[in-house]
């Protein structure tokens, strides 16, 4: 029994390190602009798409930096022509402006990519590979190509800790999510750091894109990462990066015990027709977690009595 | 000029606190009653009932429900969708097990159902606010999503999930045609509407708004936060069940958990948010904009006889959509709702501005 | 609430610019087509739409329409979603001089939304290899076809298919059988039949619901490592396809195992996989990929003249050719119907009576340009499914090959559930049934 139970363990792991990257694209907008996005699982789609495609004309690292040209100007789209028009108004409504942002680019890179199931042939190994064979009877299943994804993950998770910390363009960005009109007054331009928010973002949105895409290919429904990212939020903040990373891994690691073992024990015992848990179970998960620890697991510590 | 109310005096309390106050409302109200029960049936045809009336109204329950919970008690709840499938399960149950029980009784004990179990769900808002619990209840629309395509008592065990519905019978009238339906369905909306606009004018919606506007200032005041939340939860449940026992009756007739996924809670939310967040008129509005838009859209290039391939339409109806949404919001952010109030200032003054 | 009314004038200018519809020809058949196009089930929806629409072409092009009465057909995007259905249903079923002739609804969730509305309107629903099993009952489902197959019938070939790969049903004892399903009315279809051979061979079922749309499967195959059943079915559509595909290569678990049913059983399905689809077995609605006689016809008439939906490669892929099989057997109920009432644009009702007594022999089939892709089917009453025969695919890594030979479903076994099934639902619904006439 434990030999797959640890097995679920690594492949949830592994699993959430996805689920981080999406969520981190999140955080990155909120803290710093305060905009719920919710576009940001049809720009993970947009940016693998425009890779699978552009891949089939050009060799991979053009095509991966011809990608990250699409996000910029993705980006820059979005600040000039919806972010600056709704500067002051409420969270929900820039949040339901998002979600016309999504409804867009669903329709214009099903436009100008097509609908049909894209490869991104990174090179990645396909085939498993099974470790501690004496241990457990059959071995322990490892799928290399997630590994790769999640030390890929690892890496520019480093990256952007890096350009947070030393660059001057990461300082303006920590002053800008730290207190907006302070930022301001000492000169920091904010439309010039917004946008630079969503070019990370957007290229952070193109790393994950490309990982889920080299193992399941492109389609449309990529863009439906975005809800399994959500409950990673609520559990690691929705202003905390570490907590993106953390909550990405509880999740991950969380949602596919709960399939493979609680499971099939709800299931003789209410007699469901079948598991499928994981969709709620993380959402609850995080629930329970928020009702003890309100702002999350490394979330700002807001005194808000409500 | 127009929308006058100079000369019109209040003098009696019931006057003062009657919901439409100046005569012109009254008569416009009175107008738009006459053209949705005579005017309607009159010119109407079977696809203008099935697809634009019957769906825009049905909704506009919803969004008033939800416009309750999100326009007046500042909670957003992207629940809407499960709280629906509450509501059409409850109904399919209880016309199931216990026959010829009445329809209304139906719809409404159905309602009552959908409120407690967004009384249930409604818990956490006393923990957390704004967009934690709009993910919060994502979980209620996950879970009851789940609930509806697993528990197989709920579909009366059929083998494949999807449940239908017999006929339905109100005092000896069979309620099977669409202009029936719709009638039925509209005098149902007056009333359910008349309430939450009587309710949003007293003391229940008046705690609801301070919570929204400034929680700790209500709170000084004396307004519990359990009562007001929960409350606001339980009407706005209740609402969005009846509206889903709708749905299912006398929209689809059949259908699966799929028929109340997230993209109805979306499309709910999008109702109130373009129709304007704490108006009971704006639910409406918002309503018929969001129905009517895509199956405008989509018929467009067909009108104008533009050949555009299948996918193109498809394709465009969503970038048009999604595009028009940010605009409306860029335009106007509050909606319809105020647009309407706008333009009923600008009425008042015609044609002399000064 | 000026807008409101504003929005409602304009919706019955809308509507009714629909419903009159630019002027049609009074010799024109209606046929509307529910196609999807978009989202997340393209990639399976776009061949079989183009199949659809490019055989109506080909018969207007080379026969000038069915006995002189040419197709008008038009399309209209579900996004597989029940209630865009609906509405595209309510739109187009009363285009045309006639209404429309027959749905094709490509969906089950819609087959059953529709198969509530299609007794008040009079149109027939062809839901060919798929929709409601016991909708083959013609007397209580006198408006739904499922033509050539239900998914009873293919549960029951793969089960076959696997007790003589094992060696006879005996040796299913005590066998593990696991569904991975897409969760829907679709998925859930074969699960009673699996369940009552189960019970007569006593080997184990395993449920897994997959989420629509179904990218996130990795659970679903940690448990079939886990469980190590001995063979998995699919009962997928769209992208779940080829994910499941690649998570099963992911765990490992041999291809040669897995069965799929006539939905995930076409190219999009396996290409995406690449070689890791080799060995991977799909059920047939009795056709497989390649070219036929009817493609001579198509090249001719259609794409030499750059009329084609498809690109020309794509016509020999299973779903283009199962979208002009679906064609054709609309085409030829209009045609029997027309033998009964005359040459001219039919009603849903006659042709109704057309489907109902289809009987393509196999001269006909082979007139037709059919010949290797159909079998002889005859309708009737008592049966409107027509055929309820399969073979067993093979995806080598390049094509499909037929590996098997013919299968027939058991009608011992499968009758019995249709008439206990369509009996409840006609007493769930007040329906006396009874056979119509016209």
């Amino acid at each position: 029994m434990l030999g797959p139970i640890l097995e679920t363990l690594i492949g949830g792991l592994l699993t959430g390190v996805l689920y981080s990257l999406v969520a981190l694209g999140f955080v990155l907008i909120f803290k710093a602009s305060g905009v719920f996005n919710f576009a940001q699982g049809v720009m993970v789609l947009f940016a693998a798409l425009s890779v699978a495609r552009l891949s089939e004309f050009f060799p991979m690292p053009i095509a991966i930096a011809l990608a990250v040209v699409v996000m910029i100007a993705l980006a820059y789209a979005i600040e000039f022509l919806v972010l600056r028009r709704l500067v002051n108004q409420e969270g929900i409504i820039l949040f339901m402006a998002t979600l016309g942002v999504t409804y867009f680019l669903e329709g214009f890179g099903q436009t100008v990519w097509g609908s049909d199931i894209y490869k991104i042939d990174l090179g990645m190994p396909k085939n498993p590979i099974f470790v501690l064979e004496s241990v457990f009877p059959g071995g322990l299943l490892i799928d290399p190509s997630e590994l790769i994804a999640a030390l890929i993950c690892a890496i520019m998770v480093v990256a952007l800790a890096i350009f947070f910390q030393v660059t001057r363009v990461g300082r303006a960005l920590r002053a800008v999510a730290d207190d907006h009109q302070a930022a301001q007054s000492v000169g920091i331009p904010l439309n010039q750091i917004w946008l630079m928010v969503w070019a990370v973002a957007g290229i952070v949105a193109l790393v994950a894109g490309m990982m889920w895409g080299a193992k399941l290919g492109v389609q449309f429904s990529l863009s439906l990462v975005a809800l399994k990212a959500l409950p990673v939020l609520i559990l690691g903040g929705f202003t905390s990066i570490p907590g993106a990373i953390v909550g990405g891994l509880i999740i991950g690691a969380g949602e596919k015990l709960a399939e493979v073992v609680l499971g099939p024990v709800l299931i003789r015992m209410f007699d469901l027709a079948g598991g499928g848990i994981e969709n709620w179970f993380a959402y609850v998960l995080a629930l329970m977690f928020l009702l003890v620890r309100p702002q999350g697991l490394f979330g700002e510590k807001i005194i808000e009595r409500v | 000029m127009l929308y006058r109310e100079a000369g019109q005096f209040k003098t009696s309390y019931s006057a003062d606190q009657a919901i439409f106050s100046i005569a012109q409302d009254r008569w416009f109200v009175m107008i738009v009653l006459l053209l949705g029960f005579v005017g309607v049936p009159l010119v109407a045809n079977q696809y203008l009932y099935t697809e634009v009336f019957i769906p825009v109204l049905i909704l506009s329950i919803a969004a008033i429900g939800l416009n309750i919970l999100t326009g007046y008690c500042g909670q957003v709840s992207l629940g809407t969708g499960g709280f629906m499938a509450v509501g059409a399960y409850a109904a399919y149950n209880l016309a199931l097990r216990i026959p010829d029980m009445n329809f209304i009784l139906v719809f409404a004990l159905s309602g009552v159902v959908a409120m407690l179990v967004g009384v249930l769900f409604g818990l956490p808002s006393l923990r957390i606010k704004g967009f934690y619990l709009a993910v919060a209840t994502l979980a209620a629309q996950f879970f009851l999503e789940w609930a509806f395509a697993r528990v197989k008592w709920f579909t009366n065990y059929a083998p494949s999930g999807s449940v239908a519905v017999g006929k339905i019978e109100l005092f000896g009238f069979a309620i099977d045609t669409p202009d029936r339906k719709y009638l039925f369905v509209l005098a149902l909306v007056v009333v359910m509407a008349l309430a939450a606009k009587n309710m949003v004018r007293g003391r229940l919606g008046r705690s609801w708004m301070a919570m929204r506007d400034m929680d700790i200032a209500a709170e000084i005041i004396g307004i519990r936060p359990l009562n007001a939340k929960l409350s606001a939860f339980a009407v706005s449940s209740f609402y969005i069940g009846v509206a889903g026992a709708l749905w299912g009756f006398l929209r689809l007739g059949s259908w699966e958990p799929l028929a109340f996924d997230i993209n109805r809670s979306f499309q709910v939310l999008f109702m109130i948010i373009i129709g304007g967040l704490g108006s009971i008129l704006g639910s409406f509005l918002g309503a018929a904009f969001i129905i009517l838009v895509p199956i405008f859209l989509n018929q467009l290039p067909h009108l104008l006889g533009i050949p555009l391939s299948t996918a193109a339409v498809s394709h465009i109806e969503f970038m048009v959509f999604g595009a028009m949404i940010v605009f409306f919001l860029i335009v106007e952010p509050n909606g319809f709702a105020r647009l309407w109030a706008i333009a009923k200032e600008k009425l008042r003054l015609w044609p002399f501005p000064y | 609430m000026i807008r409101k009314i504003a929005g409602i004038a304009a919706a019955s200018v809308l509507a009714g610019g629909t419903l009159g519809g630019p002027a049609l020809a009074q010799n024109e058949q209606f046929i509307p087509h529910l196609v999807y196009r978009t989202g997340a089930y393209a990639p399976n929806g776009i061949p079989f739409a183009n199949g659809v629409a490019d055989y109506y072409r080909l018969v207007n092009a080379r026969d000038g329409g069915i006995n002189g009465v040419t197709i008008s057909y038009e399309e209209c995007d579900t996004g597989y979603a029940t209630d865009r259905g609906v509405e595209c249903y309510e739109r187009l079923k009363k285009k045309g001089p006639t209404g429309a002739a027959y749905f094709l609804p490509l969906s089950t969730g819609i087959t059953f939304a529709l198969t509530e509305k299609a007794p008040i309107d009079k149109i027939p629903i062809i839901s060919m290899g798929y929709g409601r099993s016991e909708s083959r009952d013609g007397a209580v489902f006198q408006w739904n076809f499922p033509l050539l197959g239900t998914y009873w019938t293919a549960a029951d070939i793969i089960i076959q298919h696997i007790a003589k790969t094992e060696g006879g049903f005996d040796k299913l004892k005590g066998k593990k059988i696991a569904l991975v399903y897409h969760d829907s009315p679709y998925g859930k279809e074969p699960i009673a039949l699996l369940q009552k051979r189960a019970q007569m061979h006593g080997f184990e079922t395993l449920l897994l619901p997959v989420t629509h749309p179904g990218v996130e499967q990795k659970a679903t195959w940690l448990q079939i490592r886990q469980n190590r059943p001995d063979y998995v079915l699919l009962w997928g559509w769209g992208v779940m396809n080829s994910t499941a595909i690649k998570e099963a290569v992911a765990v490992a678990y041999p291809r040669g195992k897995m069965y799929g049913v006539w939905w995930s059983g076409a190219e999009p399905d396996v290409r995406p996989a690449e070689g890791g689809a080799t060995g991977y077995h799909a059920v047939t609605l009795q056709h497989t990929a390649g070219q036929f006689k009817v493609h001579e016809d198509l090249k001719k008439y259609v794409y030499d003249k750059g009329n084609g939906n498809a690109k020309w490669e794509e016509t020999d892929e299973i779903l283009y050719i199962r979208g002009m099989i679906n064609a054709m057997l609309g085409v030829e109920s209009i045609r029997t119907a027309q033998a009964k009432f005359g040459k001219k644009p039919l009603t849903g009702e006659q042709v109704r009576w057309g489907i109902e007594n289809l009987d393509l022999s196999a001269a006909r089939i082979k007139d037709l340009g059919f010949e290797g892709v159909l079998k002889p089917i005859k309708v009737s009453c008592a049966d409107h499914e027509g055929a309820r025969t399969g073979r067993i695919q093979t995806w080598d890594g390049k094509n499909w090959k037929i590996t098997s030979d013919w299968y027939v479903a058991d009608d011992n076994v499968i009758a019995p559930m249709v008439k206990d099934a369509a009996t409840k639902y006609a007493a769930e619904k007040k329906i006396a049934p009874g056979c119509l006439t016209n």
